[in-house]
């Protein structure tokens, strides 16, 4: 009880030194506060008393060995545990300083602001096309040319649009894994969210495939607040500005990603990432 | 050597192959057997001429198609009662159709081989297929007309055949006006008895409504008048030929041809002749009425029930199961009372369609029909409109059988869309109804196709609960025609299930029928192979559509 209640103070301190570090640097406004987290699937408890800041049109990366509940605490972010009957949550979520877990919220508006491309590509079975329309389609937009200017952008953001562009009636599945992943990012940020989650987006595809999904967040962080879960150190390595390392459940240390490779404050990150565990 | 044969494993793969085709021997043998039965019938067969002669008896000449022959052994033909001498192994019997019925009595009859004394068929032998009596054989004598011969002997032929074509037009058309025509007169006095009456019960009758309503009457009136004179005028016309032809006993018999449907010399014809007689028979059978108590004729309004019944049974069944399963599958909260009810819900498949028969006939029929008729349409009584059997009433209660199936494999079917799928829409900032409307129910539409496929299967081939629900033996009307609104879920409807029994098992004339037992069967199960097949097509199809991922 007191290493887990020195592990919160020490979390709480790391965002104040992030906090302060980021206005010393002038650029980093706080985009995701997320204060005193709990969430239990039933009886048992799944996040203890997670407190971090995520900084706007930064990548912050989570790590962390299986089962240490940063996927879980990805899908806290859009809500996505709502899904699951015996999930439940306590503390708050704030984005852009409005409680996500208000009464007053609306979910599914909520998710427009807060997209996510998940572990294995999912692409709807329909065309190329209609899989990157959906959002827009749900939101009542049918003109054909918003349609198509949306949808070519979106596409070229996820740096899609070349090869894609003469197979855009073809079904979405005949595609290949990568390309696959790539159309989902494109299918999220044709509603032009705030922030981008991205829960272990390269872990079912191939060195190339992951390399492009790397540079594509690299150029996506212009635009979206970004936060990534992986469990690949180097590839959290290559894309956050900040990492944050999970065990069992607690946030155990945050920071930019720079220092926590390098200069880790806990032995427990250090044991980590050197790889000792996990 | 016995062991390492069994280790090795192929008694067994043996045994599975054997069972594979016996089963497959046995479906080919079902459909073989009512496929030459059924379609022998149209086939144009040899009318034979025999001398016969039964011991003791004066030699008599038989005319007719031969259709069955029976070989009994001589001990059990001995102790059968015929007297059998020593040399004969076996006695040989022959059914032949001889028809005739309104000259000897019957149209078949059973001989011996021994006491044929000679056999032929002569070019001349015709066959007058009737719409009374049944078939006629014998020999063309003459032709008339307004009781004046026109044509005799050789001559004779090509002017019966004439003037036939001809009466068969005029046939068509007393036809027509007689059941569409007049019908929709009909149809529309009815309706306007209907109106009276209803007026009268609202006390809403007065001398204006009444004027009104005399008037609409005598312009049907008036109608009804016409087609009465025109038809006079057709019945006249093919009132006036006849055809005098000579049966096996030498007696004359005239034939009026406004009830003869063909004639034809089988022994003349050759093969293409014979081809496309059986063709034009064919066809016959698809699309015309029934006639002499079903043994004749055609199955049209047998096939159209059936279709009918099962295209509004399919309507009916599969909303409701495809709710019914996206409530249990994606909204109800997954415990004991679901699984209660999706036990009871397999449960329900395996009720006898007997009970749900009569479930049908107590609640539809009884209690929702007889409530209606009371609150909709007092101005019928007493005569029921919806408290009787009827092709809502049947569909009704053969989608409540069916329902079961459709419930199962749509939500098997849901089960197996993957939750990425439904996540990745939910992600996008859909709703839950958005996510199921938009991509959930069309990936699981394959599903849904599979059974409504089972579920066509069943219906189609289902005849107990619609004999008490809806179906008879004889439908004057067919439940969809020209008259406002067109289809007519009250009305009583003919099935093709039903109508193999009541063909094979209710006809008065069991030997003449029996053909048309096997040509029913045998639509059925092709129309069963149709409907199923395309509803297999449109699946395959959705399921190249919404192919769902991989792993």
């Amino acid at each position: 009880m007191t290493a887990q209640h020195e592990v919160r103070t020490h979390a709480i301190n790391m965002s104040s030194v992030l906090r302060d570090k980021g206005n010393q640097n002038g650029h980093n406004e706080t985009c995701i506060k997320v204060e005193n987290l709990n969430l239990f699937y039933g009886e048992k408890q799944a996040l203890y008393n997670i407190n971090m800041e995520m900084p706007k049109k930064k990548v912050t990366a989570y790590i962390g060995p299986s089962g240490c509940g940063k996927s879980t605490l990805l899908r806290c972010i859009n809500r996505m545990n709502d899904l699951v009957d015996s999930a439940r949550i306590d503390g708050s979520i704030l984005l852009d300083d409005e409680n996500i877990y208000d009464k007053a919220v609306n979910v599914a508006a909520l998710r427009r602001r807060v997209g996510m491309v998940f572990q294995k590509p999912n692409p709807f079975p329909k065309s190329i096309f209609e899989n990157v329309a959906y959002g827009l389609r749900i939101q009542g937009v049918n003109d054909k040319r918003i349609l198509e200017e949306t949808v070519e952008n979106a596409l070229r953001g996820a740096a899609l649009w070349d090869e894609m562009k003469d197979r855009l009636k073809d079904n979405a599945l005949g595609i290949s894994g990568g390309q696959q992943q790539r159309l989902v990012i494109a299918r999220a940020i044709a509603i032009e969210p705030e922030v981008l989650l991205l829960d272990e987006p390269a872990s079912a595809l191939d060195p190339i495939s992951t390399l492009k999904i790397e540079e594509l967040i690299n150029e996506l962080k212009e635009k979206y607040t970004i936060v990534i879960v992986t469990h690949n150190m180097q590839q959290a390595a290559r894309v956050s500005d900040f990492t944050a390392f999970m065990y069992m459940g607690e946030l155990i240390e945050m920071g930019a990603t720079s220092e926590l490779f390098t200069n880790p404050v806990k032995k427990q990150t250090e044991d980590y990432i050197t790889g000792r565990y996990g | 050597m016995m062991k390492l044969w069994f280790k090795s494993g192929s008694p067994w793969i043996w045994l599975t192959s054997a069972a594979v085709s016996a089963s497959l021997i046995m479906v080919l043998a079902v459909l073989g057997l009512i496929a030459v039965r059924g379609t022998g019938n149209f086939w144009p067969h040899q009318v034979i001429r025999l001398i016969y002669q039964e011991e003791g008896n004066q030699p008599v000449i038989i005319i007719g198609e031969k259709v069955e022959t029976s070989i009994t052994p001589a001990a059990m033909a001995k102790s059968a009662g015929f007297k059998m001498a020593d040399n004969e192994d076996a006695l040989v019997q022959y059914l032949i159709k001889t028809g005739n019925r309104d000259v000897t009595g019957t149209d078949f009859r059973w001989i011996q081989k021994r006491n044929i004394k000679e056999q032929s068929d002569p070019a001349d032998m015709m066959v007058v297929e009737r719409r009374e009596w049944g078939n006629f054989y014998g020999q063309l004598v003459e032709v008339k007309e307004s009781g004046k011969t026109i044509a005799t002997g050789e001559k004779a032929w090509p002017v019966v055949q004439e003037k036939i074509e001809n009466a068969l037009v005029v046939f068509k058309e007393i036809n027509r006006l007689e059941k569409k025509e007049i019908g929709k007169v009909n149809f529309g006095l009815e309706k306007l008895r209907l109106k009276q009456k209803k007026l009268q019960l609202e006390n809403r009758w007065n001398a204006a409504t009444e004027q009104k309503m005399e008037s609409e009457k005598a312009d049907y009136e008036v109608e009804y008048k016409q087609y009465q004179e025109q038809l006079s005028g057709l019945y006249q016309k093919i009132r006036r030929d006849t055809l005098i032809a000579k049966t096996a006993s030498g007696s004359l018999l005239e034939i009026p041809l406004s009830k003869v449907v063909r004639v034809y010399q089988p022994n003349a014809m050759n093969w293409l002749d014979k081809i496309r007689h059986f063709g034009i028979k064919f066809g016959e059978f698809l699309s015309e009425d029934p006639r002499e108590a079903n043994t004749e004729g055609g199955i049209f309004p047998a096939i159209f029930g059936t279709v009918l019944m099962v295209i509004i049974m399919s309507i009916i069944v599969t909303p409701f199961g495809v709710i019914a399963a996206v409530y249990m599958r994606e909204y109800a909260k997954q415990g004991f009372i679901t699984r209660l009810i999706r036990v009871a819900v397999n449960n329900l498949a395996g009720v006898p369609s007997i009970v749900y028969g009569v479930f049908g006939l107590g609640f539809f029929v009884y209690i929702l029909g007889g409530n209606i008729d009371r609150l909709f349409f007092p101005e019928a009584a007493p005569a029921p409109v919806f408290g009787t059997p009827g092709l809502l009433w049947a569909s009704i209660t053969l989608a409540l059988l069916t329902l079961p199936v459709v419930i199962v494999s749509t939500e098997e079917g849901l089960a197996r869309i993957p939750s990425s799928i439904r996540e990745g829409s939910l992600a996008l900032g859909a709703t839950k109804l958005e996510t199921l409307w938009l991509t959930v129910l069309p990936m699981a539409s394959p599903a849904m196709m599979t059974g409504l496929i089972l579920a066509v299967a069943r219906a189609a081939g289902e005849v107990a609960p619609l004999m008490l629900v809806g179906v008879v033996k004889m439908a004057p009307t067919l439940p969809l025609d020209g008259n406002f609104p067109f289809l007519h879920l009250d009305r009583k409807f003919m099935h093709l299930g039903f109508h193999i029994y009541d063909v094979g098992f209710q006809s008065p004339n069991v030997e003449a029928a029996r053909p048309l037992v096997y040509a029913t069967a045998l639509l059925l199960v092709l129309i069963i192979i149709g409907l199923n097949l395309a509803a297999i097509i449109i699946r395959n199809n959705l399921r190249e559509k919404y192919r769902a991922l991989e792993g």
